[in-house]
């Protein structure tokens, strides 16, 4: 196995895992939103939540191509501020987070609506604010959702490759990751190196599938 | 003694519930068949169900009313509520339960180290502090739900059939604790059943619940 894919496979895995990480908070808010509360309108942010889900993953790389770019005001104030993401590790990160999102808050949002509401009730007869009941009770008791979430977002990152690839690019050493270096390796005749990235993400799938059947069983 | 002004209106699907009811008492019974209403009264005074209309006082404070669109949320109600599957948070132990209340309300609580120990020996609680709640009888959980209800010292405790998920041996080692606390802490209690010998033994006044109306009222023998 050369540095190379090793330096591929280990760029991937931490922008998977800062994905996941920055992922999760958002996708808990929006799982415990659309789980608790009623809102108008809330058929409609169901389905923006859930729009990466069926887009085709180019189609979502082109929006935010589009949307990080210069001739949209959200790329022309980062722009303003120095921040370029378009084409680098950020851009990695974001199109991992967009397509790994609805994986997450859905499963997040089946977690808490397994949760007893009763438990949260009798919480707030103790004197407990919503947050707190959130934080102590609600989320602890829906974790196997959450961690479920967290592993399936971490996996669809790690395999992440149209949206990626409209977005970040292929750069060697700077933006290419495991899926979108399989495809640049054939199509530029290097299948053995294809090879070896193609062990690799195998070998990272299966751990993330053991661990979270592991995790599901011993919370069972 | 405290004085509890309860007059509320809940529209249910079975039924539509219809109490009105004023009493100074330590001990209220609540006594009717399932399904009569009893756990949805409970709920509207802890604040966990909005009355259609009415009010709901304890003392002078109002908790509910419609008249004058009052409606306090439950954390700040001030009432001890304790279901009758005891509810406890399946993800602390038992010291855990029994601090909640302390450790995420912002009420200010005095005497808290006292009250603590108190509710311990009264209800027999010392050996069961490191317990998971799962390996609790059904007896041990309604102790520690009624410790972990009294630990916020609220205005009143409601306790929903708190024998019902005990068997018949058991019963009789329960009904002392609470006897214990209506004694020793002065805490009025509202108390949920319907066997009326539990009633007798320590209620002051009954209320007799039947598919959402009082069918009767009295005080207790």
């Amino acid at each position: 196995m050369s540095a190379e894919t090793w330096a591929i496979a280990q760029f991937t895995v931490l922008m998977a895992l800062l994905a996941t990480a920055l992922t999760l908070p958002l996708a808990i808010a929006a799982g415990w939103v659309l789980a608790r509360h009623s809102f108008p309108g809330k058929a409609l942010v169901e389905t923006v939540v859930s729009l990466p889900l069926v887009l085709p993953p180019v189609a979502t790389g082109l929006l935010l191509l589009w949307l990080f770019g210069r001739r949209s005001p959200v790329g022309q104030a980062l722009d303003a501020l120095g921040i370029e993401v378009v084409f680098t590790w950020k851009a990695v990160v974001i199109a991992m987070m967009v397509v790994s999102f609805p994986l997450v808050a859905r499963s997040v949002r089946s977690g808490i609506e397994q949760v007893d509401r009763r438990y949260e009730d009798l919480a707030a007869t103790l004197g407990a604010t919503p947050f707190r009941i959130l934080r102590t009770i609600t989320l602890p008791l829906a974790s196997r959702g959450i961690v479920a979430g967290a592993i399936l977002g971490f996996s669809r990152a790690l395999g992440e490759f149209g949206a990626t690839i409209m977005v970040a690019g292929a750069i060697p050493g700077r933006t290419q990751t495991l899926a979108v270096g399989i495809y640049t390796f054939v199509e530029t005749g290097r299948e053995e190196a294809a090879w070896g990235l193609l062990l690799l993400s195998a070998l990272l799938a299966f751990g993330a599938i053991y661990v979270s059947n592991r995790l599901v069983e011993a919370r069972a | 003694m405290i004085a509890l002004t309860i007059d509320v209106t809940l529209r249910q699907q079975a039924f539509e519930l219809h109490v009105r009811e004023s009493s100074a008492v330590e001990v209220l019974g609540v006594f009717g068949p399932s399904g009569s209403g009893k756990t949805s009264l409970l709920e509207a005074i802890a604040g966990i169900r909005t009355p259609d209309a009415g009010e709901v006082r304890v003392g002078d404070r109002v908790l509910f009313s419609s008249a004058s669109r009052i409606n306090l949320p439950a954390r700040e109600r001030h009432i001890g509520y304790v279901p009758q599957d005891a509810l406890l948070f399946p993800n602390l132990d038992v010291a855990g339960n029994i601090d909640y209340g302390v450790r995420h309300s912002r009420r200010a609580l005095a005497g808290l180290p006292q009250l603590r120990s108190t509710l311990i020996d009264i209800l027999d609680l010392g050996p069961l502090l490191a317990r998971r709640v799962q390996k609790l009888s059904g007896g041990e959980k309604q102790r520690v739900a009624i410790a972990r209800a009294l630990m916020t010292q609220p205005a009143v405790l409601l306790l929903d059939e708190p024998l019902a998920g005990v068997d018949r041996a058991r019963r009789d080692r329960i009904l002392p604790y609470v006897l214990r606390i209506r004694r020793d802490l002065h805490v009025p209690l509202v108390y949920v059943t319907h066997d009326e010998a539990e009633l007798n033994a320590i209620a002051d006044r009954v209320l007799h619940l039947e598919g959402g109306r009082v069918v009767g009222s009295a005080a207790a023998p």
